[in-house]
């Protein structure tokens, strides 16, 4: 289709304030007789609270009041659940235990909230923290996954009979069947280790209680303000429409801002109330690491059974995920994994059974790739291992398994994170694949370079790694286009916008529908006083699902445009065009009135507005996917190891995406780079290490470590389109697909380099110490 | 993450200074570029009661050369001007080579060179470059002066020679005798970390090209700068072959240096790689004395 | 509790302030002075979002007190450019796309814009050793690496 707007390189309209400081963060946000909070935190990941005395804090000069879970009173009660219990699955179990506003009985994470001081500064505040006194009994703590779900194993939740969270077992086929006509069955027990999201901003709120109104305002690093100001109304007994959320400028997300119902959100707007005084809450960069959720834990034992020409006949898969202290966010992480195990594949045997495993973590919810990078990685690890059995070339080994063009859609007969069936709408895989093998010169690579540098003592490697990743998930997102007599127009969403461009791409949809320069469009998220009606901003599903809202708003706005313009200027609307603002008849550009004009005429101040039809040029609508759309891409890479030091440099990385329409080409590049440096941190750098106590010995910049611009390499991306059939504008979402297969093709890259070592990498994240012990242990 | 109370002084002279620290004693803390403290009173590890500012102190920073081709750098010289001297680079090119694996430009332009000294990290460069190039400093305190080389200035873990009362106010680094080579190697997770393991290698040749004097001295390898003597000793008159070369670092690393387990590394990738890399800067050392490279 | 009378002059105008010893320099720049374009991200000097130019060097505001900001010159983001009129490093930022949710963008701003006036001509590797020092998770990098490279084009045009 032949596209004015959508799928150019379009600068973005937010960066002007962005790039000159004016851009409003929810830490910048002022009140004269604002009040400072601090959380006095436990040091205990597991231990019993005896006794809180706060009486010296609240001496402290500067300090206005403390505050326990005692002195909540009856105010005190847990977060509410954040997605939908799970549907009625055959023989699933989920127990729901959620978060609490600060500790009551046991404190479940190290970092989980005791104490909130409130004070005329953030430096008193944490001055009056420490003065606090906590007697603790410390419990043993659950830690490692599989004695967490011990009949022995000390309990998370004492009301529970064990440590079990969660259970789901799905399938497709008859795994044992197909495993008795396999050639290659191999069995391995991979092991993934939890990671941060570590968005540059720390989580924040601001919340200012307005008492002669009865208005609550509240400023929220969150990517769904909707779900909070409904869940806040119904926790402080307010009605919705006393309640605003903003999300403003959030500087960055990648999952832990979600609806989360973080203790300090529930908290926060309640002091607020309480003193009467606007309150603010900055999180630090300690409590980041301590407070702030996190994602990746799980073990997995795993089978693969193929025919001697590589195909695979069937995959088993049972693993236990770890979800930390709590379970708000349901089950949405493993079925994730579950799905991907399959990944783009052509597999008609499945057999897959998770265990969810409270323990004395901080609670897990998505972060960028949710799920995926874990189930990607274990049907990779496997692959690779098949092929070195087989001795069949890497790619070819994906190339034979890859689900073929017109198999589309495509079952996977399970239930995917929104609990509807994992259908694979639309893609050609294979040329997909292709794609990403002829940008890096794979068979040159295999064929001559790699041995000449092998020659020169280069130990140097090449991996291909393909990926689907499910995005675009319902519920469903609205929008609220509107003309305004300027000319300009005025697009509200309801989700929130953390860095993806959202005031740009959404302008862009507008700008195709309504002809009009992207920059007159002017968007706004996150603010529930503009729209209200939606969820958020996860599952890779903004351009997909809200895209789809403004540009179905934008298209009934269109044929307004149309009907009023054609009564103006005497056309029939087919003979009419929209450009530059203007609506003219095709043939007579010279006949034409402005959109500010057509706006005015839309909304007289005289007359009556004739039953059936509305004022203004203006249009709300919804959009809600039957099924999520899935995304496809490959990448690969080059890797040069040093076998001596374990130091690894990438030294070519290509990405070859279908992810659908492609609404700005620009912004989309940058969702990649960032996703597989998040990728490229899972891979070999970012590792939480938590001691035999449950305390994280790693909770700063400074031993946390985040890939910076000298680790990370170039990026070169290639495209495929294959429009989603599931939507108008045939998007698919991208959000994560940049992290998802990165793990899996590092750990095929190195082996590929040290090819001739006997060695496997069974864990994610690697790390320099890992794979020297790896590479040793050969030798003992 | 805000710092807890405490006083603030910023002296003018370095007479004022030192009398404010035999004032408070060890509730006293001075802080030179503080990239290193700060960070530390920010998470709260670290509550001096009193801190004594040098940075409005003058002539403190200074790069001087002396006649004798050593060089004289000042407390408050700050990373970034030892990396843009050309004096620096010309009499002490290990130093001035070190700088740019110091943390960022952004902190290297307010971190001192004295600061870094005085810090005493044992994964720091600074501590293990100045004991390999045989330099000493200049404490100075109402009492007087005096120099102290910074073999015996280092003790342990974030501890020197220094007292409470005293001041690093210079560093003197020799000069390397002539046919002099020197390397440093480091294995960082990411280049600007503060490295797994690292190690400076300073050699001379004799006429005859055999080794006559070798420093080897390692970080990120114990308490203190780690110096490998015996390994370094066995050089000394030998022909830099280069199993003289794999002997010397095999035992330095086995032998002379005491590598913690971390979240990092364990003790023993550790020594694995402080015997790699040791290697190397020796050959990189020998073959640069020999004016190879 | 001590106070100190400072006088600083940023972005071109100066400042009087009384302030006690342990108050942040990003923290006086953001709330003392209502500068909040200086973002803080980590407060131990790691993650370079709070980079500030100190007497026309690029350092950390969270690894100095504002007492000791006395007499000395800052520039901040809002320094730089306007909305209106962008400084050509900004204006390369956009073109770009060197920025995504723009938190880390201020202390990223202000450090190339000393670095290009030291080296108006750098190679991709002297761009990645001069950001090293600025963590940014949202864009991988490559299109700051890129906006940079604009960046000093579009400065050496305007000579």
């Amino acid at each position: 289709m032949d596209r004015k707007y959508i799928g150019k390189r379009v600068v973005r309209n937010e960066d002007p304030r962005l790039l000159t400081g004016q851009a409003q963060f929810v830490d910048d946000v002022q009140f004269p007789g604002m009040l400072h909070a601090a959380f006095l935190r436990s040091e205990y990941a597991h231990a019993r609270v005896l006794k809180v005395d706060v009486s010296k804090a609240r001496e402290y000069p500067g300090v206005v009041a403390v505050f326990t879970a005692e002195d909540m009173g009856r105010d005190w009660f847990p977060g509410p659940p954040l997605v939908s219990p799970p549907p009625t699955v055959k023989d699933v179990i989920f127990h729901s235990r959620r978060q609490v506003p600060l500790v009551k009985d046991k404190v479940r994470h190290a970092g989980e909230a005791v104490a909130v001081v409130i004070a005329e500064s953030r430096y008193i505040a944490e001055d009056a923290a420490e003065q606090i006194e906590v007697e603790y009994e410390p419990l043993e703590v659950v830690l490692d996954l599989e004695k967490a779900l011990a009949a022995d194993s000390p309990r998370v939740h004492d009301d529970l009979e064990s440590n079990l969270a969660a259970q789901l077992f799905q399938k497709k086929g008859d795994y044992e069947a197909a495993r008795k006509e396999a050639e290659v069955v191999i069995k391995r027990r991979i092991v993934i280790e939890r990671g941060a999201a570590a968005a540059m901003e720390n989580r924040g709120i601001v919340a200012q209680w307005d008492a002669k109104g009865r208005h609550l305002t509240v400023w929220d690093t969150t990517q769904a303000p909707i779900p909070i100001r409904n869940g806040l109304a119904a926790r402080l007994g307010l009605s919705e429409s006393q309640v605003r959320v903003i999300a403003p400028f959030i500087g960055g997300g990648f999952g832990p801002k979600i609806m989360m119902f973080y203790p300090e959100e529930m908290l926060i707007p309640w002091v607020a109330m309480k003193l009467n005084r606007p309150v603010k809450w900055i999180e630090d960069r300690r409590e980041n690491f301590y407070a702030t959720t996190q994602e990746r834990g799980q073990v997995h034992d795993v089978e693969i059974a193929l025919d001697r020409d590589g195909r695979i006949l069937g995959i088993k898969d049972d693993f236990i995920h770890d979800t930390g202290a709590y379970d708000p966010y349901g089950l949405t992480i493993p079925i994730n994994t579950q799905c991907h195990v399959m990944g783009g594949y052509d597999i008609k045997n499945f057999s897959s059974e998770f265990r969810v495993a409270f323990t004395n973590r901080i609670i897990a919810t998505p972060v960028r790739g949710a799920g995926r990078p874990q189930g990607i990685f274990v049907i990779e690890r496997m692959l690779d291992l098949a092929a070195r059995e087989l001795g069949m070339d890497a790619a070819e080994i994906r190339r034979r398994n890859l689900i073929q063009p017109h198999a589309f859609p495509y079952q996977h007969e399970i239930v995917d994170q929104a609990f509807a069936p994992l259908v694979l709408d639309s893609g050609n895989y294979p040329a997909v694949l292709d794609k990403a093998l002829e940008m890096i010169g794979y068979e040159k690579f295999v064929k001559e370079e790699q041995p000449r540098l092998r020659k020169e003592g280069k130990y140097v490697g090449i991996a291909v790694a393909p990926f689907i990743e499910t995005t675009g998930i319902g519920p469903y997102e609205g929008a609220r286009v509107t003309v305004e007599t300027s000319g300009r127009v005025n697009v509200a969403t309801g989700i929130g916008t953390q860095g993806q461009g959202h005031f740009t791409s959404f302008a862009q949809v507008v700008a195709e529908q309504i002809g009009i320069k992207v920059s007159d469009v002017r968007v706004t998220t996150g603010d529930t006083s503009e729209f209200h009606w939606g969820t958020g901003t996860f599952a890779s599903r903004g351009a997909v699902v809200a895209g789809n809202a403004v540009h179905a708003a934008s298209s009934i706005v269109r044929g307004k445009i149309l009907k009023l313009a054609s009564k103006v200027l005497g056309a029939p609307e087919a003979e009419l065009e929209l450009e530059d603002g203007q609506v003219r008849i095709a043939d007579i550009p010279q006949k034409s009135v402005s959109l500010g004009e057509l706006a005015a005429l839309a909304n007289p101040l005289r007359g009556a507005v004739e039953p059936g039809t509305e004022p203004g040029l203006e249009s709300t609508a919804y959009f809600g996917p039957q099924y999520g759309a899935t995304a496809f891409g490959t990448h690969a890479m080059i890797v040069e190891t040093d076998p001596e030091t374990m130091m690894v440099k990438i030294r070519r990385y290509v990405v070859a995406e279908d992810c659908g329409t492609v609404l700005n080409p620009l912004i989309l590049e940058g969702q990649i780079h960032g996703g597989v440096s998040m990728g490229l941190g899972n891979s070999y750098y970012e590792k939480l290490h938590y001691d035999e106590n449950g305390q994280l010995l790693n909770a700063s910049f400074a031993d946390y470590l985040l890939v910076s611009s000298t680790e990370m390499p170039r990026i070169e991306v290639g495209h495929l389109e294959t429009p989603s059939p599931l939507n108008e504008l045939g998007t698919k979402g991208v959000g994560e697909a940049g992290a998802i297969p990165v793990p899996a093709l590092f750990a095929q890259a190195v082996q590929n380099a040290l090819h001739d070592r006997d060695f496997e990498i069974l864990e994610m994240p690697l790390s320099p110490n890992g794979l020297f012990e790896l590479l040793n242990k050969e030798t003992e | 993450m805000k710092p807890a109370p405490f006083e603030y002084y910023a002296p003018a002279t370095m007479d004022e200074a030192l009398a404010l620290l035999a004032e408070h004693g060890y509730e006293a803390k001075a802080l030179a570029g503080g990239q290193s403290l700060i960070p530390m009173m920010n998470f709260r590890l670290v509550q001096p009661s009193v801190l004594v500012d040098l940075n409005n102190i003058g002539g403190l920073a200074h790069i001087t050369p002396g006649a004798d081709g050593s060089l004289r750098i000042g407390a408050l010289t700050r990373h970034n001007q030892v990396e843009t001297s050309a004096v620096a680079e010309q009499y002490a090119p290990l130093i001035h080579f070190a700088m740019q694996k110091i943390a960022y430009p952004a902190v290297r332009t307010r971190g001192t060179f004295g600061g870094s000294l005085a810090h005493a990290d044992p994964s720091a460069e600074l501590p293990a470059l100045c004991t390999a190039l045989n330099g000493r400093f200049r404490l100075v305190s109402g009492r007087g002066e005096r120099w102290v080389s910074a073999d015996e200035f280092f003790i342990s873990l974030f501890t020197t020679a220094l007292e409470p009362d005293e001041l690093l106010a210079e560093a003197e680094i020799p000069a390397m005798p002539p046919r002099s080579g020197w390397s440093l190697m480091e294995t960082a997770r990411r280049p600007h970390d503060f490295a797994l393991m690292g190690v400076a290698a300073v050699v001379a040749l004799d006429e005859q090209g055999r080794c006559a004097d070798a420093r080897i001295v390692f970080l990120s390898a114990g308490e203190k700068p780690m110096s490998a003597q015996k390994a370094a000793e066995a050089l000394r008159g030998q022909s830099p072959s280069a199993e003289a070369i794999r002997a010397a670092a095999e035992s330095a690393a086995a032998n002379e240096i005491d590598p913690a387990d971390d979240i990092h590394g364990t003790a023993k990738f550790r020594r694995h790689l402080a015997n790699v890399l040791c290697r190397r800067a020796l050959e990189q050392a020998f073959q640069r004395a020999a004016g190879k490279k | 509790m001590q106070t100190f009378q400072r006088s600083v002059t940023v972005n071109g105008e100066r400042f009087e302030r009384t302030v006690e010893p342990r108050l942040l320099l990003s923290d006086f720049l953001r709330h003392e002075l209502g500068l909040t374009g200086t973002h803080v991200g980590c407060e131990h000097g790691i993650c370079g979002a709070c980079s500030v130019l100190f007497d026309g060097q690029p350092a950390r505001s969270c690894l100095m007190f504002a007492a000791q900001a006395h007499e000395h010159e800052i520039v901040t983001v809002e320094g730089l450019g306007t909305i209106e009129n962008l400084h050509p490093v900004q204006q390369a930022f956009r073109e770009a796309h060197g920025l995504q949710c723009g938190f880390c963008t201020p202390g990223i701003l202000t450090t190339v814009t000393a670095f290009l006036e030291r080296n108006p001509n750098p190679d991709e590797n002297e761009i990645r050793e001069a950001i090293s020092g600025n963590l940014c998770r949202c864009t991988g990098y490559q299109h700051i690496v890129d906006a940079v490279k604009l960046a000093a084009k579009k400065l050496q045009a305007q000579e």
